[in-house]
């Protein structure tokens, strides 16, 4: 696939509520926004993409690229809608699963419950077998026992079998001659084996890994082929890419196989959206952060590459708390999640403190203000009540909102409690909403052992423009951008996003006793696996390739990621990758432990193809909408009262005019406050560009 | 200098903000920690308090060993260290086991908090050391001095220069030298990055001095802590429970007192201390004490000094929950770990329905070593590597138990890939122990079974403190009891619950952790919740009919 700014691309995100289209031609972009269509998702992206060729006056064969990113394996893993699924794994073993760390997500809480298990008791067999750390047969398979299984899983009508054998990273041939066996008995069900959705050392998080594939692939495979079938018959020739939880795309093939790397590509093209404008501004140390209905998320963007991680726990059942969910091993962008959105609930504990989220009032029912039987009070409504929202422009102007609800509702659920004025409880749950947020971004930033202080922050989604700018004051952050649509920032990114593939593999060495002809075959062997993946994607493309070892000084937790030279290792390179590792270790933790031998447990490779900078979507798309200069009534923390504030209509605004806080920004999806400490203009892009008056 | 009035909204927001400075700060120690039950489990704690030594706020990561030990701690500094002598860049260190956290392993540290040049506070936190010399970690000293270096009360750090002296003195009384030093540095940087986000809070909100949020923070949770006793019905109740010990059972007898906004628990009539350590300073006795009456009362409200005070503990000197200078203390959560549920045994009297029945509560914890000439190997891989694994809980009232679950500490198990890949261990067998939750209309949560040898056909030592194998949890309201813990040979010999004890070449170590008790009649429980228990072989068709009367 060329990617030049010559090709006609399009980008499709479906989220829980709604599907976001993107297309972009030349230096023009067009967007959709409609309703998701639960039972035929490819419906309703078909019904957005008619809305955006029309405008573009384009027709499908037009189309060189269609990139495509879907909560639709999230979504059946959180609503436990996948198929019915088995596990085989190694005798003895067969509560790995359901034992998983032995521990409580709640330290207080006397009354937790696990989370439900995808595969029930029941549904998990054993055969005999066991492989060793190195991958030597301590006890070869017994065949018998695998057939043994194949009347139970056809009487079961299991419609998927996740294979997970003890070491299997180490030596796949157990689970692949398990699936033989199954295929030659005419084993219908989907077969998903450890080694090869997630070949890594850690049989908990293998094993679920495996299992949470399994459980959504036969879904996935079926809507993914209905969708390539139903944009073939409209007349499109063009490939169809799937965006990934790691900030790249993949084909649709290798989609079929591994759907778990496809949750969370919606963030994850919000990231790959704030890595673009971070490298067009050249900006190296950003902060993205995102804020929808539900959740606020935030990740962070150095030299223009958002930080990768390869766990993520899907499904937190409770409360957001971690450890309720599913932690799977899948190349991800980092990201930490946050139970705040515009729909989050405030309201005041059994402590008297006023607390605000997890729990949201979604979509539907809605804020209070929405009208729609909601009736509790959420941070959407406490921003209606101080002036920041207009109720009569909300989403385009499409929704009318009920100020007074909002009033009844904050002063039932807050002020009655508190005993404060309104504007004082509204301006405390979007104060502790955002303190929330501040806090989050602290602890997320000691982990990674940087200061935020001079980070840029990038804010985008429906709530990000308005909290952004008080969250960078309590972060001690000096610049904010709001950049240009960000209301559709994940199908953007989508369209910026590389070809790109990450294979990881457990195989044990230490650094003293470095394996080098074992390491070498293993890096070669997934480097030639990710190659071959990217290359079917991106023919002509350029492709980078950048290879990782997962270290730790001997006996410690966790690893962290060294980078690798690319190319065959040999005794001389040990110096250095030692010395990276103290360089890596050291600005993680402040200081290295020089006697200790350092051990390595898996290797990865990431290729991906080089994405062409190029590009200009200077215009945003026409609204039909227009606002005149104003000023409304608008409660103003510095002062703890109402003030009369100029509010400007994003789309009228001249590049270069200045903006001084405190002033309202409005666009049709979404408003920015910038609080009197702040002022800033648009550049030539139509970024918002912020900064704190005395920086 | 006196601060503006803060508004209720401006009081909040300020408590969130303190609670969220030690969460950074534990989350930093962490980190940084080398001690990998820290950084994995975080066997640590972190705290704020004013300036007359009240914790206000306390990190929620952290051990239910330190919710109160941390508490009183502060004070002891001041009664050394007076206010005025203090520099903003001295740091105060101990490990006294009777006014940090109950054992020499876990270092304390105070660093007093300034800001804009007048003292304001502290900030305060504790962490594990992996070894301080002395016989190691484990129960077998017999007073407190075998159990490695003993530190008073010092200033570790003076006006910002440290105590060269004192490093140097660690590492020479430590196993792992590197490795303690660097704890020790972990937590410098712990207390300091707590004393500046505190600085930097109150500039943010423009107040001097912690007095007015203190206040509020103390008395809020002081008085939601009181509302909450006074909804369950006054009186005295007791509750005893015999367990294993080192060599004899031990009685851990409880008088529950709950009296108008106070809980007062007294551990009179308990066994005396014990000769080995697993005795529990009261610091640290109360501190699990109050881990399993916050548990079951006030789950939701913040720890500090207004959150505990209506709490009291006592018990006589020199018992097994308050022993003296010098008792050995070192193993002292095996013992701790149990109190929630002596706790639980009072607090079901004065309000059914509240707490689960009893439950394995100690760690199954199985640390191993091979290799060592104690062994007489020779070419056997040297290796000492620590288990981490749990029975199940009690069950609950409504709910049944957890299987394979901590409770009450958080530490995590181990994964069976990475023992392997770190010692000659071979584990066979790593599941549900079938029938072993105690039957009852809620059924207790199962034990699990693990079988382990050594690939190299050498001999290992086992270092055991374990508990629950010769007294298993019982049962409430009608529910029968968990299934005792086992821990025995391939050969059928079993070991005993406490010290070390050797596996020969060429036998496997089985272990079968305990499972929790039941919760009211079995025959009270669902049939459908009986036939999913056979569906899914948590217990056998055998015992559903002799536990439950039930038949297919």
């Amino acid at each position: 696939m060329a990617q030049n700014s010559k090709t006609v691309r399009l980008a499709a995100d479906i989220g829980g509520t709604f599907t976001d289209i993107v297309l972009e031609a030349r230096d023009r972009l067009f967007t959709a926004k409609v309703p998701t269509d639960v039972v035929n998702p490819e419906r309703g992206i078909l019904n957005g993409v008619e809305v955006v060729l029309r405008n573009s006056a384009l027709k499908p064969e037009d189309v060189g690229v269609f990139i495509h990113g879907t909560t639709l394996a999230t979504n059946a893993l959180i609503e436990r809608k996948g198929v019915k699924t088995a596990l085989i794994t190694t005798a003895g073993f067969r509560d790995s699963l359901e034992i998983a760390y032995e521990s409580r997500y709640d330290q207080f809480d006397l009354m937790i419950e696990r989370p439900q298990q995808l595969i029930p008791r029941n549904l998990r067999y054993t055969v005999k077998e066991r492989m060793n750390v190195n991958g030597e047969a301590l006890v070869s398979l017994d065949e018998d026992t695998v057939t043994a299984l194949i009347k139970p899983i056809r009487d079961e009508q299991v419609g998927a079998v996740a294979v997970g054998l003890l070491h299997s990273y180490a030596n796949p041939d157990h689970e692949n001659r398990i699936r033989e066996i199954l295929l030659e008995h005419g084993c219908e069900a989907e077969i998903s084996l450890s080694s090869e959705v997630c070949p890594e050392v850690r049989e908990f998080e293998r094993l679920m890994t495996t299992a949470c594939n399994a459980y959504v692939q036969p879904i996935m495979a079926t809507y993914l082929r209905d969708l390539k079938q139903a944009f073939v018959e409209k007349g499109f020739a063009c490939p169809i890419f799937l965006m990934t939880s790691g900030g790249g795309m993949t084909i649709l093939q290798n989609a079929v196989q591994f759907p778990i790397r496809l949750v969370e590509s919606g963030p994850s093209g919000g990231a790959v959206l704030a890595a673009k404008i971070a490298r067009d501004l050249g900006e190296d140390k950003v902060l993205s952060f995102d804020m929808g209905g539900t959740t606020a998320k935030i990740s962070l963007i150095r030299d223009f590459s958002p930080q990768t991680a390869r766990n993520f726990e899907i499904a937190r059942s409770a409360r957001f708390q971690k450890g309720s969910g599913m932690p799977v091993r899948i190349p991800v962008i980092e990201m930490i999640e946050i139970g705040a959105g515009g729909g989050s609930i405030a309201q005041v504990d059994g402590v008297g403190r006023l607390q605000i989220g997890p729990e949201s009032a979604g979509a539907d029912p809605g804020a209070a203000c929405y009208g729609k039987g909601g009736y509790r009070a959420t941070v959407t409504d406490a921003n209606v009540l101080m002036g920041r929202i207009d109720p009569d422009a909300f989403a385009e102007g499409k929704m009318k909102l009920d100020t007074r609800a909002s009033e009844i509702a904050i002063n039932n659920d807050v002020s009655k409690p508190l005993g404060t004025t309104d504007a004082q409880s509204a301006f405390g749950i979007t104060e502790m909403v955002e303190e929330n947020m501040a806090n989050a971004a602290r602890i997320h930033s000691v982990e990674h052992g940087v200061n935020l202080s001079d980070f840029t922050m990038i804010a985008f989604g429906g709530g990000g423009p308005l909290h952004a700018v008080r969250l960078a004051e309590k972060l001690g952050m000096n610049r904010v951008i709001i950049p240009a649509n960000s209301s559709v920032g994940s199908a953007m990114g989508f369209l910026h996003a590389p070809v790109s593939y990450e294979v990881v593999q457990s195989m044990y060495t230490t650094l003293s006793g470095f394996d080098f002809k074992k390491v070498n075959a293993t890096v070669n062997a997934i480097s030639a696996e990710a190659h071959s993946i990217v290359e079917q994607g991106a023919k002509d493309a350029e492709r980078l390739e950048i290879r990782t070892a997962y270290m730790r000084y001997t006996g410690q937790g966790h690893e962290i990621q060294v980078p690798l030279p690319l190319r065959n290792l040999s005794v001389e390179d040990i110096d250095q990758i030692k010395s990276t590792y103290d360089e890596c270790y050291g600005q993680l933790y402040g200081r290295t432990i020089p006697e200790r031998d350092i051990e390595i447990l898996s290797w990865s490779v990431v290729v991906s193809s080089k994405v062409d900078q190029s590009n200009a979507t200077s215009d945003t798309v026409v609204t039909n909408l227009e606002k005149p200069k104003n000023n409304r009534q608008v409660f103003i923390p510095s002062e703890q009262a109402y003030q009369d504030t100029q509010t400007l209509w994003r789309p009228s605004l001249a590049a270069s005019e200045l903006i001084t806080g405190p002033t309202l920004v409005e666009e049709p999806q979404t408003t920015t406050f910038i609080t009197g400490n702040f002022a800033g203009k648009l550049d030539r892009q139509k970024n918002l560009i912020l900064d704190h008056k005395t920086s | 200098m006196t601060d503006r009035i803060l508004s209720v909204i401006e009081l909040q927001i300020l408590w969130n903000r303190l609670i969220a400075i030690v969460e950074e700060q534990a989350q930093t120690l962490m980190r940084t920690a080398f001690n990998p039950i820290v950084r994995e489990s975080g066997d640590l704690s972190a705290g704020l308090f004013d300036i007359k030594g009240r914790m206000i706020a306390q990190a929620v990561t952290g051990t239910p060993g330190h919710v109160n030990t941390m508490a009183n701690s502060v004070r002891y500094f001041l009664e050394k260290y007076p206010l005025e002598d203090m520099h903003p860049e001295d740091i105060y260190l101990t490990n006294d086991p009777w006014k940090a956290a109950g054992h020499l392993n876990d270092f304390m540290l105070v660093r007093p908090c300034f800001h804009e040049g007048e003292l304001i506070g502290f900030t305060s936190c504790t962490s594990h050391l992996a070894d301080l010399g002395g016989l190691g970690f484990g129960p077998d000293g017999s007073d407190v001095l075998d159990e490695g270096l003993f530190v008073p009360i010092f200033k570790l750090v003076d006006a910002g220069k440290l105590d060269e002296t004192f490093i140097s003195i660690l590492k020479a009384n430590s196993r792992v030298p590197i490795e303690v030093e660097g704890d020790t540095y972990a937590l410098i940087s712990c207390v300091e990055c707590g004393s500046r986000r505190t600085s930097e809070c109150m500039a943010s909100i423009g107040i001097t001095n912690l007095s007015q949020i203190a206040d509020y923070i103390i008395d809020t949770s002081r008085e939601r802590t009181k509302g909450l006793i006074n909804k369950l019905p006054r009186g005295e109740y007791k509750y005893s429970m015999t367990v294993d010990g080192y060599d004899d059972p031990l009685e851990l007898c409880a008088t529950m007192i709950i009296d108008e906004g106070e809980i007062i628990v007294d551990f009179a009539g308990s066994s005396g201390r014990s000769e080995k350590g697993i005795n529990c300073p009261l610091n640290y006795a109360s501190a699990y004490v109050c881990f399993g009456l916050k548990c079951a009362i006030a789950p939701d409200i913040p720890n500090n000094e207004g959150a505990l005070e209506p709490l009291k503990i006592t018990a006589p000197e020199n018992s097994i929950t308050n022993a003296q200078f010098p008792a050995p203390v070192a193993m002292r959560h095996v013992v701790g770990q149990l109190l929630p549920d002596v706790v639980f045994g009072c607090l079901h009297q004065a309000s059914p329905g509240l707490v689960p029945a009893e439950g394995t509560c100690c760690l199954w914890d199985l640390p191993l070593r091979g290799g060592y000439s104690g062994n007489k190997t020779g070419e056997a891989t040297r290796f000492a590597t620590e288990l981490v694994h749990n029975g199940g809980t009690g069950a609950r009232p409504g709910k049944d138990g957890l299987s394979a679950t901590a409770f009450p500490s958080g530490v995590m198990g181990s994964l069976v890939e990475i023992t392997e890949s770190v010692s000659p261990l071979i584990i066979w067998r790593r599941e549900y122990r079938c029938d072993s939750g105690g039957a009852g209309k809620f059924r207790g949560g199962l034990g699990q079974v693990l079988e382990v040898s050594c690939i190299e056909n050498a001999p290992i030592s086992l270092f055991a403190a374990l508990d629950r194998i010769h007294h298993p949890p019982r049962g409430r309201e009608g529910g029968k009891n968990g299934e005792r813990g086992v821990i025995k040979l391939s050969n059928g010999n079993e070991f005993r619950p406490k010290g070390e004890q050797v596996i020969p070449a060429g036998e496997r170590l089985i272990v079968l952790t305990p499972g929790g008790a039941g919760y009211g009649n079995p025959q009270d429980r669902d049939p459908e919740m009986i036939k999913s228990d056979i569906d899914f072989g948590l217990i056998s068709p055998e015992r559903a009919n002799a536990d439950y009367g039930f038949s297919k």
